[in-house]
């Protein structure tokens, strides 16, 4: 379970988090949605330990991650996988070597093991012609797929998705969401979304949040978002010019 | 009249306050730094499991510079037996020549030019390269990997560094004197063979050894700060940019004074 507890984060003296409280059941596929520059991404960051928020705790299944020593974050962090907005692929080593980091920096398996490990989440992802390939070498929707990849591969309980569907054409993004989706069914695995696409947040989600300046505006079950009454939440999830949001 | 006082007023705040965030990011970074060194040396025991990224990045800091090394060292010891010899000739002291390029070499300039030759190149190459990791979230990604980008990225360069740097000073020392030597044969009429003798017998042990140890220190410097740069780095391409121009005129600036320092701890009179 992750709790976040009235969290407020300031850089300089913008507000990016104003008192965010959130509660994310295990097996739960959460998706936050909100407008470019909202704070999706600190929430994120706040929840792996990036950023310790100003007020408010942040826990992972009971444990509190803000404050931690780096020991205590590394062992939390272990039962979590992170997929970055820009993928975050090591540049000098290839694809298939990216997806295998993980495994052989902590030694999890016998070369032979990671191989298998490896290719085989790679054939999920669709990705075996990429394997030998670089990262400078791939398209911006790959190295997301080699992102995700690379984080599910120690097979973690919570993944934390910053916008996976972004930059990917209708039908990976199908293929995403239904990999999502297959891992919270067949692997109870808890997932944290971030996302502009409402199409696969309909698709994927338990529940949603909408993030607006910094506050959860409304947070539902997809169909209570669909009938929301709240203006900003129209405006966001009908995609109007016109409305309360300052475009 | 008032709006002037008021705009001059908060010119000077702005000053100040400006100078204040300098100092305090200032001390921030030296802290920053010498935390890195010593959790560098925490890792240290995984230097052997390491020891791939360490043989590469040796190759990466030492053999790609070995060519300039070669002339600005080559070049250094002409320019310098060339100044002296000319100087001394006019009194007849040619033969001080080889005395003082060995001793200016070890003491001071093969350690020295040594470390300014690789704090342009592998200092510059280790901010930027970090530094691009840490904007584009690759850091962070170690991290979450539990990985300790110290482990992974900064201790493997720190120990290319201190291996690198001693040998190329040494390469360095040599390889000026040798060009000592062809000045002094063509401009100053010494044979080689005087000119070998001459050095051989100046070469005393406290030179060498404070020399290299000079190196390792400098190694240590720039490796660490151009690294914590690159940790530091901020705002994108621009971040990276900034990094490595600070990493490289830190280094040079710590590298002068910290040497000061230990050659007056050396020959100062303290020792
Ligand atoms: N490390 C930081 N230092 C200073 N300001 C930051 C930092 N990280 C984020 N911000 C600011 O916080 C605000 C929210 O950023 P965040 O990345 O969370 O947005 P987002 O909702 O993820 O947007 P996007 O959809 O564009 O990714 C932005 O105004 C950003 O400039
Ligand atoms: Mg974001």
């Amino acid at each position: 379970m992750i709790e976040v507890r009235n969290i407020s984060k300031r850089f300089g003296k913008v507000v990016v988090l104003d008192d965010v409280s959130l509660t994310i059941e295990n097996g739960e596929t959460f998706v936050i949605i909100g407008q470019s520059g909202a704070g999706k991404t600190t929430i994120l960051r706040h929840i792996a330990g990036f950023f310790d928020p100003d007020n408010g705790d942040v826990l992972i299944d009971g444990i509190k991650m803000n404050g931690a020593g780096s020991g205590k974050k590394m062992l939390l962090r272990e039962k979590m996988g992170f997929l970055f907005q820009s993928g975050a692929l090591i540049n000098w080593l290839n694809v298939k070597e990216n997806v295998a980091l993980p495994l052989v920096e902590h030694k999890l398996g016998t070369k032979g093991e990671i191989d298998k490990i490896v290719d085989e989440k790679l054939r999920l992802l669709q990705l075996d012609d990429a394997a030998d390939k670089m990262p400078s070498d791939i398209s911006g929707g790959m190295k997301k797929r080699v992102g995700l990849a690379r984080a599910i591969v120690r097979n973690p309980e919570i993944i934390l998705y910053d916008e996976p569907t972004s930059g990917l054409d209708p039908v990976m993004s199908a293929k995403i969401d239904e990999l999502i989706l297959r891992m919270q069914r067949e692997l109870g695995v808890t997932s944290v979304v971030v996302t502009h696409d409402m199409e696969s947040a309909y698709r994927i989600a338990d529940r949603i949040a909408m993030l607006y300046q910094g506050s959860i505006i409304e947070c539902g079950t997809p169909d209570q978002i669909r009938g929301s009454v709240n203006p900003y939440v129209r405006q966001f999830i009908e995609g109007k010019l016109t409305g309360p949001i300052d475009v | 009249m008032k709006d002037i006082v008021r705009n001059y007023q908060s010119d000077i705040y702005g000053m100040f306050s400006s100078v204040g965030e300098r100092m305090l990011y200032q001390i921030k970074f030296s802290g920053f730094t010498l935390i890195l060194i010593f959790n560098t040396f925490i890792q240290l025991r995984y230097a052997f499991s390491k020891r791939r990224e360490i043989v590469k990045q040796m190759y990466v800091s030492g053999v790609k510079s070995m060519l300039v090394c070669s002339i600005v060292a080559l070049f250094g010891g002409m320019i310098l037996s060339l100044h002296s010899g000319v100087e001394l000739k006019k009194w007849g002291q040619q033969d001080v020549v080889p005395i003082l390029m060995i001793n200016v070499m070890n003491k001071e300039m093969g350690s020295f030019l040594t470390a300014i030759i690789l704090t342009a190149f592998s200092g510059a190459a280790m901010a930027a390269e970090i530094g691009t990791m840490k904007v584009s979230e690759e850091i962070d990604a170690l991290e979450m990997m539990s990985i300790n980008p110290v482990k992974y990225l900064v201790m493997p360069r720190i120990v290319s560094m201190m291996i690198m740097l001693p040998t190329l000073s040494i390469y360095t020392v040599v390889l000026g004197v040798f060009g000592g030597a062809v000045v002094s044969y063509f401009q100053l009429g010494l044979t080689f063979e005087d000119y070998y003798h001459r050095v051989y017998e100046s070469i005393w042990l406290k030179d060498m050894y404070v020399g290299l140890l000079k190196s390792l220190v400098f190694a240590i410097i720039i490796s660490s700060i151009s690294c914590a740069n690159g940790l530091m780095a901020q705002n994108g391409a621009l971040g990276v940019g900034r990094a490595t121009r600070i990493s490289v005129v830190s280094s040079y600036l710590m590298v002068l004074i910290i040497g000061y320092f230990i050659t007056s701890l050396f020959y100062g009179g303290f020792v």
